[in-house]
């Protein structure tokens, strides 16, 4: 009995065998997997759909543009909902189940941090997409992130005011780890620069109502206003700056960089500047600079696949996983390969900027990746 | 910018944004008279209030159009909730009701949120952005339009509740129950009036603070606890003691984060709830 069902199995799975066998070496090479973690749904969703979106945009081009060297790409996307725990389970499947090459997001700095631990284990690349600049300070070997540093923003801000002679600023930010980061980061640059930091204020995340804080830095000898925020308390700042009657230019961080800031603050976002990404001005550079035809390019495809405009977190997703892609070509599907590669990346033109990678720089950015912003008739409008 | 006009900056912005407070403790107190119960869904009402009216205001429709029909649907709501979710438990107890509230807004939120999405929206302001000047201090149009509209609220409620057949039935059965059923009254018809009442007064908070702090799918959670202790500084129960809280929570708040810190905005509406809380414990003027 035993042994008739023995040779029955082989008798059935041997031509199965061969079949797999075969049309595995004629039809077409190995797909390649790449693993991508975004918070697609809950708080931090305006991230992860964009960089969802992206993804699957830049899979479709690349497959159809026939693949790796011939080897199809196939990413795997999961959702982390900007849940930490929920994000941890997703990574241990990309490694464990869906045996990926490389891994790219979160969009989250929290669920980025919560998995470097494992990535670092299972010695696997990641491309993160999320802004902190605690995942790659210090260096970790397997970890990378594409976002630009609240670093470079703070460095190009300061640029900004030494070149308008201003050297007395207050400081206004959210009380959440974006506000607190940008605000420790002024705190530090803006001495180096001379430039006196006269203020310190902050709101909470939801408060309807900032005149309080506003009216006590009114009262001082500041130059310019600096808000530290993501939407709607910047908004709110820009409108009861103008309430109070204040003249001083308000500067905001890149957190603002969406349309949805204009429509809120309508008339008081006139004149308020910003770093950001060129992707928002992508049009107004001039054709010299090296990013122009290739935001152009993402900012069309985005646009008309989904018929919404691209933004920079897209941006973001759009970078790690081309920088995973070409490193992919040159290292071969090997992941110790992969990591030496994208840590080798010399002038990779990206949407956030041009990426130089090295043994102690794994964000690979400069301030020049910024291009300071204004908004004119509520559009924004390169400064030049 | 002197002091004596920083001060009273801080007061004009505690008492537009005590308004608000107070329009919402007004809402907690009429459904606590009539029914006896803590209605956690109060700041959701408010935020529907301000949503409903931005999406009325963009099809089109003149601000006040889009503003009345906001209330009447969110009247609607109201009345609704009452009928579905509070009247079917006829026997069950008090707490229980309290924590059908805490899920009817969460569920009004997680509503909210399909309908609308995440993102923060705004009602244009009625008459414009243009600031004046009182004492130092600027102002907006906007600030004023408030102040208007919730004193006229509540006078208007002083009128319905004193003057009328139903506002004085639904104070007899606030005072008592029994009695109340005894001279005809029916108090589970008071109840549902109390709801329609407390998601109107809701409503109109919503839409008037929406030009000046926008409108989002969570606006009501912190606003609904505010407006919670304003009503238990002012004394749960007693309608005076719900504006004199509403006020007195907004001034301190805003002058607390402008002399102390802006950090503890929070921490201070908090504080001065346990101060009252220590020294009255039945609130300002509550009833002992």
């Amino acid at each position: 009995m035993f042994r008739l069902n023995k040779k029955l199995m082989w008798l059935f799975c041997l031509p199965v065998l061969l079949f797999v066998l075969i049309s595995g070496c004629a039809k077409e090479k190995k797909v390649y997997k790449i693993g991508a973690i975004f918070a697609i749904t809950g708080p931090a969703s305006p991230l992860g759909t964009p960089e969802r979106d992206t993804v699957k945009l830049l899979e479709d081009q690349i497959n159809q543009a026939g693949g790796i060297d011939g080897h199809r790409l196939k990413v795997i996307i999961y959702d982390t909902a900007g849940d930490e725990t929920k994000c941890r389970m997703a990574v241990k499947k990309l490694i464990y189940k869906d045996k990926v090459l490389a891994i790219i997001g979160p969009s989250r700095s929290g669920t980025t941090l919560a998995i470097i631990d494992e990535v670092q284990k299972a010695e696997i690349p990641l491309i993160s997409c999320a802004a902190s600049i605690k995942i790659v300070e210090p260096v970790k070997k397997w970890v990378f992130k594409t976002p630009q540093s609240d670093v470079l923003a703070v460095a190009k801000i300061i640029d900004y005011l030494k070149e308008r002679n201003i050297d007395k600023i207050a400081i206004i930010n959210v009380s959440n780890p974006y506000g607190i980061s940008g605000k420790e980061q002024l705190d530090i640059q803006a001495p180096q620069a001379g430039i006196q930091v006269v203020a310190h204020e902050e709101f909470g995340q939801k408060d309807p109502d900032m005149t309080a804080q506003l009216t006590r830095i009114k009262g001082t000898d500041a130059q310019a206003v600096i808000c530290w925020g993501t939407n709607p308390g910047p908004a709110i700042v820009a409108r009861n700056m103008r309430q109070l009657g204040m003249q001083i230019p308000l500067i905001q961080s890149h957190g603002i960089a969406n349309k949805k800031f204009i429509e809120l603050a309508g008339e008081a976002a006139e004149g308020v500047v910003f770093p950001a990404g060129r992707l928002i001005v992508a049009e107004e550079l001039p054709d010299s600079d090296p990013q122009k035809s290739l935001l152009l390019k993402y900012a069309n495809d985005f646009q008309q696949k989904y018929g919404r405009s691209a933004d920079t977190f897209g941006g973001h997703a759009w970078d790690a996983l081309q920088l995973v892609v070409s490193a992919l070509k040159k290292a071969g599907p090997d992941k110790a390969k992969i990591r030496d590669e994208i840590e080798n990346t010399r002038n990779f033109i990206g949407t956030g900027g041009i990426f130089n990678f090295s043994p102690t720089e794994h964000n690979g950015l400069t301030k020049e990746a910024f291009v300071m912003v204004t908004i004119r008739d509520g559009n924004w409008r390169l400064l030049k | 910018m002197t002091t004596y006009s920083q001060v009273v900056q801080y007061v004009i912005t505690g008492i537009t944004i005590g308004g608000i407070y107070a329009l919402i403790a007004l809402g907690f107190t009429i459904i606590y008279n009539t029914t006896g119960i803590i209605n956690f869904a109060q700041g959701e009402f408010v935020m529907l209030g301000g949503m409903i009216a931005v999406s009325l205001a963009t099809t089109g429709l003149p601000l006040l159009c889009a503003a009345l029909l906001s209330v009447l649907l969110v009247t609607a709501v109201g009345l609704l909730f009452e009928r579905l979710a509070i009247h079917p438990l006829k026997g069950a107890s008090i707490i229980t009701l309290i924590i059908i509230t805490i899920g009817a807004s969460i569920f009004l939120k997680g509503v909210a949120m399909l309908i609308w999405g995440k993102d923060a929206v705004r009602l244009p302001s009625f008459s414009g952005d243009k600031p004046f000047h009182i004492l130092g201090a600027t102002i907006l149009p906007q600030h004023l339009w408030i102040l208007g509209i919730t004193l006229s609220v509540m006078l208007l409620l002083h009128l319905f509740f004193e003057y009328t057949i139903l506002g004085k039935a639904m104070r007899a059965s606030a005072a008592n129950r029994l009695a109340a059923t005894l001279v005809g009254i029916n108090v589970r018809k008071m109840a549902m009036c109390s709801f329609a009442l407390s998601a109107a007064i809701g409503a109109v908070a919503g839409i008037i603070i929406s030009p000046v702090t926008f409108s989002s799918y969570d606006v009501g959670t912190m606003l609904g606890l505010k407006g919670f202790c304003a009503a238990i500084i002012g004394g749960l129960g007693s309608s005076p003691g719900a504006i004199l809280g509403g006020f007195l929570l907004g001034i301190l708040e805003s002058l607390g984060a402008g002399f102390l810190s802006s950090s503890y905005k929070d921490a201070t509406a908090f504080c001065i709830l346990l101060t009252v809380l220590f020294l009255r414990p039945r609130g300002i003027l509550g009833r002992p």
